[in-house]
C-alpha cells in the first residue's frame, strides 16, 4: 500500500488538495498541514472530544478519523465559525457571555458539537442536551455554564425562527 | 468613580479561546521538532540490569537513544515549592532524569529521539530492558512492615517523613467519666488530575542557553529545577509558559521539562518535543495521595469533645514530589476545624510502588475532609444529634485564631454558609422527610464543611512581583509571575489593576504568557494563592504607577499632586472635580516631550507575611437504589466564603468545576492497580470514571462575602476550596438514606454491594 495519498476536500468552505500519510489522523492533517490549531489533542483515542470537527454535517472525533477518509468531504472546524469581519457566531458569543470557558482546551470541540445540535433546528430538554454533549470531557467548568450557553443559543435561534 | 473589581466581566482571554486563536504549547512548536518518547518500566519495583537498544537503533528515523546509564548522577527535587535556602527545608531530591532503580510500573528508564512520532513509537517498543525484580508494594502498611524492600536509601521503613502534634493531655482527658468513644478508619483513593491538555514541553538551545516552552503552572520554579537537574546555572535556562489546558496541581511539579531540556543538550541543542500521551499522564505524571485516616473522638453526651486523636498514612508512591506537605496539611486542619483542648495527631508519608503523588486541587484537604466530615456524621449518629445541628454547635466559632499561621476567623462564617446551604437545598425539610425510610429506593441529604488556608505562608515564602508599563494611549501592560491556568486570574488581575491605577479595565492589557527572561519573578499558580497573593503586588505597583503619573501631571498642569487624582483614565482636579487632561494625552506627552521625556513604568515586589482562612460547605441530596447499589446525585449546593468576589461570574464557574471534581472523587474516580504487578489498569478516560455531563445534577454555587481584612481587595482562596467538601456531603447523604456508613471513596456499586450485604440491607428490602 502506498504510504501517501492525494485527497481533495473542503475545509471551512475552501476547496483544498493535499497529500496525506495514509496512517495520519484527520487531527494530524488539520493541525499540521492546515495549522487549524483549534483542533485539540486530549487523548487521541476518541474519549475526550477535544478534537471534534464536523464532517458532512456530522460531528466526529477527528483523532480516530483517518485523514485519507476526508477525500471528498466537507470539513468544518471552529476557525470556520467566525464571520467575515471577525464577528463571533452566536454560540461562540454565548460561551463568552455565560463564562463557559476556563482553560479553553475543550472549548473548540464543545462548540462544534453545539453547532451540530443547533443546526438540527430542534428544541431539546436539558436532559437531552446533556446526553448530546456527553461525548466531551471538561475538568474546569463542571459543564454547568456550557449547558447554559447551548440552551440559551438554542432558545434564541428557535425564537428567531418562530417570529 | 466606577470600579472594576466585583463586576462579572467576561474573561479577557474568552474571545481567543472561543475562536481557537489562543495558543497552547503544541500550537507553538515548530514542525521540525525531533520527537522524544519515553521507555517506561514494565516492573514496579526493581533494578535495570541491561538495556539493549540495537534493534531500536536500526529503525529509520531514529536519531538517538539515551538510557538510565547515560544520565548525570544529579538527584533533583520536582515539587513546585519555592526554593528554600535552608537545607533542612528543601524538597527531597530523590530521582534522576532516567532511573535505573525503578520504583513504579511506568518509571522512566530510557528515551528515544526520532524524526517523527511513528519512528519514535516503533523504537520504544524495540528497546529491550532487563530487570532484577523486587516484591511490589502498593499499600502504606505493607511498605512500613519490617523487611519490606526499601525504595529509597536513607528512608527506613519507607517513611518519607513523619510529623505530629500534641495539644493538651489526651491520655488524661479520656479518663473523664461518661465519655462516648467514636472511632473510624477512612480511606481515600489514588486519583488523577485529568486536565484535558496533557503535559507537553519542547526545548531548543539559543545563544548557549536551553529554552523550554512548557505546559506548566510554575515557570520560574521550573527554571530552578531544570538548572538543578542538569547541573547548569539557573540563568542558562529560560522557561516560557503559554496558555495551558488545565493543571489542577499536576503541572505544579517539574514533570518532563528537565528530561526534555537534557535531551535537547544531547542532540546538539536541536528542537525536541516531549508530548505525553493520556496513558502516560495517568501513570507517569503525578496523582493525588491516597490517605488512610484513623480518627478517635471522645465525646460527652452533649456532643462536646473531651479528646481527639488522628493518624494519617499518606501514600506517597514512588518519588517524594510534594511529599509530606500534602498529608501534613490535611492533618493540621483537624485540630482547628472543631477546636478541642486535648488533641493528638500523627501523619506518616510513606513511599510505595504507586505513581508519584504530588499536588492536586485541595492539597490534602479533600482527603482530610472526607475522613473528618464522615466522622462528624458518625459522632452525630452515635449521639442521636442531627448532623447539621451538631456542626452548627461545634464547628470553629468566630474569633478562633490559629497559633501557627495567625489566621483568624473574623466572622461567623461557618454558621452563615451552613444557613445558606440549608435554605437552598431545603435540607431541614428533606432531612425530616427522609428519616426512617423503608423500601428499595431511598433518599437522603448530607452536608460537610471544609477549611482551607490561602497560600503557603508561614510554611514557606510568599511573594509576588508585578510590572506595569504605560502606553501612549493611556493603557497599560501588566505582568506578574503568577500564571493563568484556566482559573481566570488574568481577568481578576486586570480588574484589580484597573482599580489600583484608576483606569477602565479595557485599558489594561495583561500579558498572559510568562517568560522567565521577561516576566517579573513569581512563583506561579498553586495553593489558591493567585487573587490573594497577586493582589498585594498589583495594588502596590498600581499605586506606584499612579504616583509617577500624577507627579508628571503636576508638571503639565501646575497643580499640586495632592489636588490631583487619576479617575477612569483621566487626570482630575479633586477639589472641583474638573477633568484636566486624559491619561492618554499625558502619556503621549511624557514619551515624546522635548523637555522631559519619561517612560512611565512601575515594578515592585511585595512579600506577604499573612494568610487567610477560606471556608465553605457542601450539601448533597441523593437517591439510592439499594438492590442495584446505585447512587443518583439529585442536588448539590456549595456555599463559599472566599471574601469579596473579584468577578462573581468567574467565581461561580470556578465553584462548578470544583464541585464536579468532588462528585467524581465521591462516586467514581479511582486509579486501579494490578496487585501483582503494580500496573495501572485504567490509564485512560474511558475506564477512569471522570464525571461526565450525565453525572451531574444542576450545580448550585452560592457565596457569603465577608471581606478578608488582610487582603487589599478583601479576597481569599477559591481555586481549590470547591473540591474539598463535596465527597463527604455525598457520603453523609448516603448514610442518611440507608443508615450505612461508607468509610471509603469512591462510593461505587462494588463498595455499596459489600457494605449493604454486611448491613443486611438486601434481606431487609426483600422482606
Amino acid at each position: 500500500m502506498a504510504q501517501f495519498k492525494e485527497i481533495h476536500c473542503t475545509i471551512n468552505g475552501k476547496s483544498v488538495t493535499t497529500v496525506v500519510d495514509v496512517r495520519a489522523s484527520l487531527t494530524d492533517m488539520l493541525r499540521n498541514d492546515f495549522r487549524l490549531t483549534s483542533v485539540k489533542k486530549g487523548c487521541e483515542v476518541g474519549e475526550c472530544g477535544a478534537c471534534n470537527v464536523i464532517i458532512d454535517g456530522e460531528c466526529f472525533n477527528s483523532c480516530l478519523y483517518l485523514a485519507a477518509w476526508a477525500d471528498g468531504k466537507e470539513i468544518r472546524t471552529l476557525e470556520g465559525l467566525l464571520g467575515p469581519n471577525g464577528e463571533l457566531s452566536d454560540i461562540q458569543q454565548a460561551f463568552v457571555d455565560e463564562a463557559a470557558i476556563q482553560c479553553g482546551f475543550c472549548t473548540p470541540g464543545f462548540i462544534m458539537t453545539a453547532v451540530e445540535i443547533l443546526e438540527s433546528g430542534k428544541r431539546y430538554s436539558d436532559e437531552e442536551l446533556r446526553k448530546l454533549l456527553s461525548g466531551h470531557l471538561c475538568r474546569c467548568t463542571g459543564y454547568e455554564n456550557i449547558l447554559r450557553a447551548v440552551r440559551k443559543t438554542m432558545e434564541k435561534r428557535l425564537a428567531a425562527r418562530e417570529n | 468613580m466606577s470600579t472594576s473589581v466585583g463586576k462579572p466581566i467576561a474573561r479577557v482571554d474568552a474571545f481567543d479561546k472561543a475562536t481557537g486563536r489562543a495558543k497552547y504549547t503544541d500550537d507553538l512548536c515548530d514542525r521540525s521538532a525531533l520527537i522524544i518518547k519515553i521507555v517506561h518500566s514494565t516492573v514496579a519495583n526493581g533494578l535495570v540490569t541491561e538495556i539493549d537498544t540495537s534493534e531500536a537503533e536500526k529503525i529509520p528515523g531514529v536519531v538517538k537513544i539515551l538510557t538510565c546509564f547515560d544520565v548525570p548522577n544529579l538527584p533533583f527535587p520536582t515539587a513546585g515549592h519555592p526554593w528554600s535556602t535552608d537545607p533542612s527545608h528543601q524538597d527531597v531530591a530523590d530521582r534522576l532524569l532516567l532511573n535505573r532503580r525503578v520504583r513504579y510500573y511506568g518509571d522512566d528508564v530510557a528515551v528515544v529521539v526520532a524524526e517523527n512520532e511513528v519512528a519514535a513509537a516503533q523504537a520504544v517498543r524495540a528497546v529491550k530492558v532487563s530487570y532484577e525484580e523486587y516484591p511490589v508494594i502498593l499499600d502504606v502498611f505493607d511498605a512500613m512492615k519490617e523487611g519490606a524492600t526499601q525504595l529509597h536509601e536513607g528512608f527506613p521503613g519507607n517513611i518519607l517523613a513523619h510529623s505530629g502534634f500534641r495539644n493538651g493531655d489526651y491520655e488524661k482527658a479520656i479518663q473523664e467519666p461518661g465519655l462516648i468513644k467514636v472511632e473510624g478508619w477512612y480511606n481515600t483513593p489514588t486519583v488523577q488530575h485529568c486536565h484535558i491538555e496533557n503535559h507537553i514541553c519542547f526545548a531548543q538551545m539559543e545563544a548557549g542557553r536551553v529554552v523550554v516552552t512548557s505546559s506548566t503552572q510554575i515557570p520560574h520554579i521550573i527554571r530552578r529545577v531544570v538548572g538543578q537537574a542538569l547541573g547548569i546555572p539557573w540563568g542558562k535556562v529560560r522557561i516560557i509558559k503559554p496558555y495551558i489546558g488545565g493543571g489542577f496541581g499536576n503541572k505544579q511539579d517539574a514533570l518532563y521539562e528537565p528530561l526534555c531540556a537534557w535531551v535537547c543538550t544531547q542532540v546538539g541543542g536541536r528542537l525536541v518535543k516531549l508530548d505525553c500521551a493520556r496513558e502516560e499522564t495517568f501513570v507517569s505524571n503525578r496523582v493525588r495521595h491516597a490517605i488512610r485516616t484513623h480518627i478517635i473522638s471522645w465525646v460527652r453526651p452533649d456532643g462536646s469533645f473531651a479528646a481527639r486523636k488522628i493518624e494519617c498514612y499518606s501514600n506517597q508512591g514512588a518519588y517524594a514530589s510534594h511529599g509530606h506537605g500534602v498529608g501534613a496539611k490535611g492533618m493540621n486542619c483537624f485540630p482547628q476545624l472543631y477546636p478541642c483542648a486535648n488533641v493528638e495527631g500523627d501523619c506518616w508519608t510513606v513511599y510505595t510502588n504507586r505513581p508519584a503523588a504530588g499536588a492536586m486541587r485541595g492539597y490534602g484537604i479533600p482527603q482530610a475532609m472526607f475522613a473528618g466530615e464522615s466522622h462528624i456524621d458518625d459522632i452525630a449518629k452515635a449521639l442521636g444529634i442531627p448532623p447539621l445541628e451538631y456542626r452548627n454547635r461545634f464547628v470553629m466559632h468566630q474569633g478562633y485564631v490559629d497559633g501557627f499561621s495567625k489566621n483568624e476567623n473574623y466572622y461567623d462564617t461557618f454558621r452563615q454558609v451552613l444557613e445558606k446551604g440549608e435554605a437552598v437545598l431545603e435540607y431541614q425539610k428533606k432531612y425530616q422527610q427522609y428519616q426512617n425510610q423503608t423500601g428499595p429506593i431511598r433518599r437522603g441529604v448530607g452536608c460537610a464543611v471544609f477549611w482551607y488556608n490561602t497560600a503557603v505562608w508561614p510554611i514557606s515564602l510568599e511573594s509576588s512581583s508585578c510590572r506595569m508599563v504605560l502606553n501612549q494611549d493611556g493603557s497599560i501592560q501588566v505582568q506578574t509571575g503568577e500564571t493563568e491556568i484556566g482559573q481566570g486570574c488574568d481577568t481578576a488581575y486586570s480588574q484589580m489593576a484597573a482599580d489600583a491605577v484608576g483606569i477602565p479595565v479595557s485599558d489594561v492589557h495583561i500579558v498572559s504568557t510568562q517568560d522567565t527572561d521577561i516576566t517579573p519573578f513569581g512563583l506561579g499558580a498553586y495553593a489558591s494563592r493567585q487573587t490573594y497573593i497577586g493582589g498585594f503586588s498589583i495594588k502596590q505597583t498600581g499605586q506606584l504607577l499612579k504616583e509617577r503619573i500624577l507627579k508628571y501631571a503636576q508638571e503639565l498642569t501646575r497643580m499640586p499632586v495632592a489636588n490631583l487624582d487619576l479617575v477612569d483614565g483621566k487626570i482630575v482636579r479633586v477639589p472641583d472635580g474638573r477633568v484636566l487632561m486624559s491619561l492618554g494625552d499625558l502619556a503621549t506627552e511624557a514619551l515624546y516631550s522635548m523637555t522631559h521625556s519619561e517612560h512611565i513604568t512601575a515594578e515592585s515586589t511585595y512579600q506577604i507575611k499573612s494568610n487567610a482562612y477560606s471556608f465553605g460547605c457542601s450539601f448533597a441530596e441523593v437517591e439510592v437504589d439499594i438492590p442495584m447499589c446505585k447512587v443518583k446525585l439529585l442536588n448539590m449546593v456549595n456555599v463559599h466564603d472566599c471574601g469579596k468576589l473579584i468577578n462573581p461570574a468567574l467565581a461561580e464557574a470556578q465553584v462548578h468545576g470544583g464541585m464536579s471534581m468532588a462528585i467524581g472523587y465521591g462516586l467514581s474516580e479511582e486509579l486501579k492497580f494490578d496487585p501483582k504487578t503494580g500496573k495501572v489498569l485504567n490509564n485512560n478516560l474511558l475506564d477512569y470514571k471522570l464525571s461526565t455531563f450525565m453525572d451531574h445534577p444542576t450545580l448550585e454555587a452560592r457565596f457569603v462575602e465577608n471581606p478578608e481584612p488582610t487582603s487589599p481587595y478583601g479576597t481569599k482562596a477559591l481555586g481549590e476550596p470547591p473540591a474539598c467538601s463535596g465527597a463527604p456531603a455525598i457520603r453523609n447523604a448516603i448514610f442518611q438514606a440507608t443508615g450505612v456508613a461508607i468509610d471509603q471513596c469512591p462510593i461505587t456499586p462494588h463498595v455499596l454491594f459489600a457494605a449493604f450485604q454486611e448491613a443486611g440491607l438486601f434481606e431487609e428490602v426483600c422482606k
